[in-house]
């Protein structure tokens, strides 16, 4: 079970039981006053944006990971009185940065998004959207698009608006094909101009060389979303930049940077033992999350530092960690590059749980299989051969954890290789070629019972 | 205390066969797997001499304890029936044995062992009987149970537990086990061991036998007050008391009589030094009973599957066209294709051979980890082993099924012999395969196959570009379902195994 699910089943609970213990507690006793504490609603810190002058918390909410359910019909669909309750929790506590696309969780997050903000004041939040024309860019499609996403968030403007995810694909091509070609950047450049968009940018994955091209190319970026974290600083996986370059240029030019994956998928929080270790020693009030969150916002430029929050608790930890942003001091970066470094050593998958693979044609469960993957590197239940130590403990914990995680059907052994996942994957992971991988390994150690 | 030992050693006996249909981990079988090797039946199919013999010998000595203590449809009746006792102590009363329908059962099952009419043979054992009746009935419960600790064990990050799937492997099956444990479970409630004597044919050959077993249960008539307690309490229904007169053919040697005669008047002793018992003559039997009572078990209630029809409903989606992100595709289910010759597992050597030793108790079925083994719905070898890769393939480090068959029906064999026994071949279904159907490339089998029996070769044979389609050597191909288990083709796999009547080896 990982994390998230854990969390799921037992973190309700535990909340309320540590509420409960905190309520019980003699005031005067040490140990009373509780190492959390209540969050704060008041201390959260706040970016101005150069040009228009929006102050912009330093959370800001992601709105891919939205929690799920399952209908009546056996679909699945948003939890939208989760969704309710977390957006009032983020906006009482400060949170006024809410970021969506018209395909996030299954085409299903702007409208849940919508009816969870158009319970608050228009002028108590920013709004940000995506143009995800990925699939069909004809213009008709686009426009089609864009017009949906006013009507899903109910909305007459958007005070952030990005061609999503550029650098993908076969590069400036692509870019060319989705947003110049059909005259769509011309339409929300004018679109601007109307004021029905407040704020024009893109977020950028992979081809470096559309990230240098589209940011000189003549057009006025009032922010871009780049992939930013203490792992990307400087060692970036498969086709990403490293994010000290895309920063640096970001900041040459004034550009306010808007952070995404600054924790990876989780990839960052959910960390070899040992590392935990490390990064608890230094702050151990803290959580191995809130380095992360720490370091995503620190440099100035950055407006605001994404996170999916699916769980009150993760909500929770992040306001925490940024009411206020205590930034990471330049001994504090070294530590985080040392330990960058130390988690490199780790042959995990930089897969972030993103799901845009997904729903894979052939039935797959990607993300599941990879996240599978990447808990048991972690543990060290990847064994690199029957002779190891504990190759018996590490084989049982790999396969059964395998079928808990993953559906038989939806398992890597069904992979067919046909690789129409890759191009939708923003970390450029080659996924058949993974799952390939995976499903060797698995064989191996089915037959070396 | 010999009625004790009994109970003790029936007890052993009934759990541990018992969890030989429940336990899917091996662990049992690894200890205890000779328990169902020694059932009567199956011994005898399998030519095992010894054990023959040996229970021969067992019932020339002591009588029919196999009936009270190996057979575990016995003990389970043995149960029923103790639970019945519970509402009425003295429930049982004597009655003339049924002579012919005893032999009549004797001799259909005969016949239909000669015939190889191998779905009459596995109604009517024992042994198959309580087989169907376990792994159809208490696995699913054990399974159930082992997977709500499964579940508890993920919630604290242990895997001490894992889930099984839990799953009909065929309804026909099921529904005749259900009718199998109703029809025995009232015979029962209400006559005791009245299966064992009029239809079981272990239990009349046994009863030939135990007719001049050397130790039995004689009555003592200078004690015997002629009070009936023994015969109200046998529940074999054996004992004519006012005859002083024991039928030996029908006793199970269940020492009931024993503890429960208050003048110490029956003993378990050598025949001879009872000489004053006489034993019921043939001739006095007249057909005084109910034969209404007495119920045969009747043919198969097939249950036909009702299709689900899938009302498409297409739901008016917004108008964008986009690809969302997240979500699952739907997986169709498969379906079996229409194989010529059935597939066996490798041990069986051929159809014919598994039909002819198998007595469909289920054993097999129970431990296939895989789920490739289910019981066939073909009327002449109904619940005999069949196997189908909806679920999983023959994986090559399994070799269960031949560890556990008590019959013979599937040889004992080594996972190096396994990967060699060649079961059937595949055959690659053109117009099915995504190559074709969806202009995308795959080659799953070929990635799979654990003979290396496939290749990719590009379909356009001018065009060396061109999508690769696999083609099967079929010397080399064992069968064992992998390609057709993991073809993306669905409902039918665009590659399937055609089963080979008679087992080679590569």
């Amino acid at each position: 079970m990982n994390r998230r699910k854990f969390l799921k089943v037992f973190g309700g609970g535990a909340v309320a039981s540590s509420a409960a213990l905190y309520g019980c507690a003699p005031k005067n006793e040490p140990g009373a006053a509780v190492a959390l504490g209540e969050v704060p609603t008041d201390k959260m810190t706040y970016r101005q944006h150069p040009t228009n002058g929006d102050k912009v918390s330093i959370l800001g909410y992601g709105c891919m990971r939205w929690p799920l359910k399952q209908g009546s019909d056996g679909k699945d669909q948003i939890d939208q009185e989760a969704v309710n309750r977390l957006v009032d929790y983020a906006i009482e506590h400060g949170v006024n940065y809410f970021d969506t696309s018209p395909v996030y969780v299954q085409g299903m997050s702007e409208k849940a998004t919508g009816i969870a903000l158009a319970r608050h004041p228009r002028n108590s939040y920013y709004l940000a959207t995506k143009l995800s024309n990925f699939q069909n860019y004809t213009r008709e499609n686009s426009l089609a698009m864009y017009r949906q996403s006013f009507r899903d968030l109910q909305t007459d403007y958007l005070d952030y608006y990005l061609l999503h995810s550029i650098g993908g694909g076969n590069g400036i091509e692509l870019f060319n094909d989705r947003y110049i070609n059909n005259g769509m950047l011309d339409f929300l450049v004018k679109e601007r101009e109307a004021g029905r968009i407040r704020n024009l940018g893109w977020s950028f994955h992979g081809d470096v060389k559309v990230f240098d091209y589209v940011l000189d190319m003549g057009v006025k970026w009032d922010f871009v979303q780049i992939q930013l974290n203490y792992l990307d600083w400087k060692h970036a996986s498969g086709r990403n930049v490293n994010a000290d370059y895309l920063y640096g240029e970001l900041e040459k030019r004034g550009i306010p940077a808007v952070i995404m994956e600054p924790l990876l998928g989780g990839r960052l929080s959910n960390v070899p033992d040992h590392i935990v270790a490390r990064l608890k020693q230094q702050r151990p009030e803290n959580s191995v999350a809130s380095w992360a969150f720490r370091f995503a916002g620190s440099p100035d430029g950055v407006l605001t530092v994404l996170s999916g929050m699916t769980y009150m608790e993760h909500l929770q930890d992040n306001i925490r960690t940024y009411s206020p942003l205590i930034p990471v001091t330049d001994e504090e970066k070294d530590f985080l590059e040392e330990t960058a470094q130390l988690m490199m050593k780790y042959p995990t998958i930089p897969c972030n749980d993103c799901k845009y693979c997904m729903p894979c044609p052939y039935a797959l469960d990607i993300p599941g299989i990879l996240l599978h993957y990447n808990k048991c590197v972690n543990e060290g239940n990847v064994p690199k051969s029957a002779q190891d130590e504990n190759y018996a403990k590490a084989r049982r914990a790999f396969l059964v954890g395998y079928d808990r995680s993953v559906p038989k059907l939806r398992q890597a052994n069904h992979c067919t290789g046909c690789e129409q996942c890759n191009p939708h994957c923003p970390q450029g992971i080659d996924i058949p070629k993974e799952m390939q991988r995976i499903d060797k390994f698995v064989e191996e150690l089915k037959v070396n019972g | 205390m010999l009625r004790k030992i009994r109970i003790f050693a029936a007890t052993f006996c009934f759990v541990l066969i018992t969890l030989l249909f429940l336990d899917f981990t091996g662990t049992i079988h690894a200890w205890f797997g000779w328990l169902a090797k020694i059932q009567f039946w199956p011994a005898l199919l399998a030519l095992n001499v010894g054990v023959v013999v040996g229970l021969v010998i067992l019932t020339l000595l002591l009588g029919r304890v196999y009936c009270s203590v190996i057979c575990p449809l016995g003990v389970l009746q043995d149960i029923i029936s103790w639970f019945a006792s519970k509402r009425k102590k003295y429930r049982f009363s004597y009655s003339p044995a049924l002579k012919w329908v005893r032999y009549a059962a004797l001799v259909v099952f005969i016949v239909a062992c000669i015939a190889g009419i191998g779905s009459l043979v596995a109604l009517i054992s024992p042994y198959s009987a309580y087989g169907r009746i376990a792994s159809n009935l208490f696995a699913p419960i054990y399974q159930e149970g082992n997977n709500l600790l499964a579940y508890f064990a993920e919630r604290m990050d242990s895997y001490a537990f894992y889930s099984v799937d839990v799953w009909v492997r065929s309804l026909a099956t099921m529904g005749i086990a259900i009718l199998s444990f109703v029809i025995l479970a009232i015979l029962a409630w209400r006559n005791g061991r009245t299966y064992c004597n009029t239809i079981c044919p272990v239990g009349t050959v046994l009863g030939f036998l135990s007719k001049y077993a050397l130790l039995k249960p004689c009555i003592d008539t200078d004690k015997c007050n002629g009070c009936g307690l023994c015969a109200r309490k046998c529940k074999a229904s054996c004992i004519d008391s006012k005859n002083h007169a024991i039928d030996y053919s029908r006793c199970v040697t269940c020492m009931d009589c024993l503890d429960n005669c208050r003048q110490g008047a029956i003993s378990y002793t050598r025949a001879h030094k009872a000489d004053k018992a006489t034993s019921v003559k043939e001739s006095s039997t007249k057909d005084t009973t109910d034969v209404s009572r007495r119920r045969a078990l009747s043919a198969t209630a097939l249950v036909a599957m009702s299709s689900v029809l899938h009302a498409q409903q297409k739901k008016l989606e917004d108008y964008v066209e986009m690809k969302k992100d997240g979500g699952f595709a739907p997986i169709k289910e498969r379906k079996e294709p229409n194989r010529l010759a059935p597939l066996v597992p490798p041990g069986a050597l051929s159809i014919g051979n598994l039909a002819q030793h198998c007595t469909g108790c289920q054993l097999c079925v129970s431990v296939c980890e895989n789920h490739v083994l289910r019981p066939s719905t073909d009327l002449m070898k109904l619940m005999q082993p069949e196997m189908a890769f909806d679920r999983g393939y023959c994986r090559p480090e399994c070799v269960k099924c031949s560890e556990v068959c008590p019959t013979g029906a599937i040889k004992p064999i080594t996972k190096e012999d396994q990967s060699a026994i060649q079961i059937g071949h595949a055959v690659w279904v053109k117009d099915l395969c995504i190559v074709n159907t969806d202009g995308m490339s795959c080659g799953n089998c070929e990635r799979h196959c654990p003979t290396k029996s496939i290749q990719m070769v590009a379909k356009d044979p001018a065009d060396p570009k061109s999508l690769k389609i696999p083609v099967i050597n079929t010397e080399t191909c064992i069968g064992c379902g992998a390609c057709e288990y993991l073809c993306p083709s669905r409902p039918y796999s665009a590659i399937y195994v055609e089963g080979h009547e008679m087992h080679r080896s590569i």
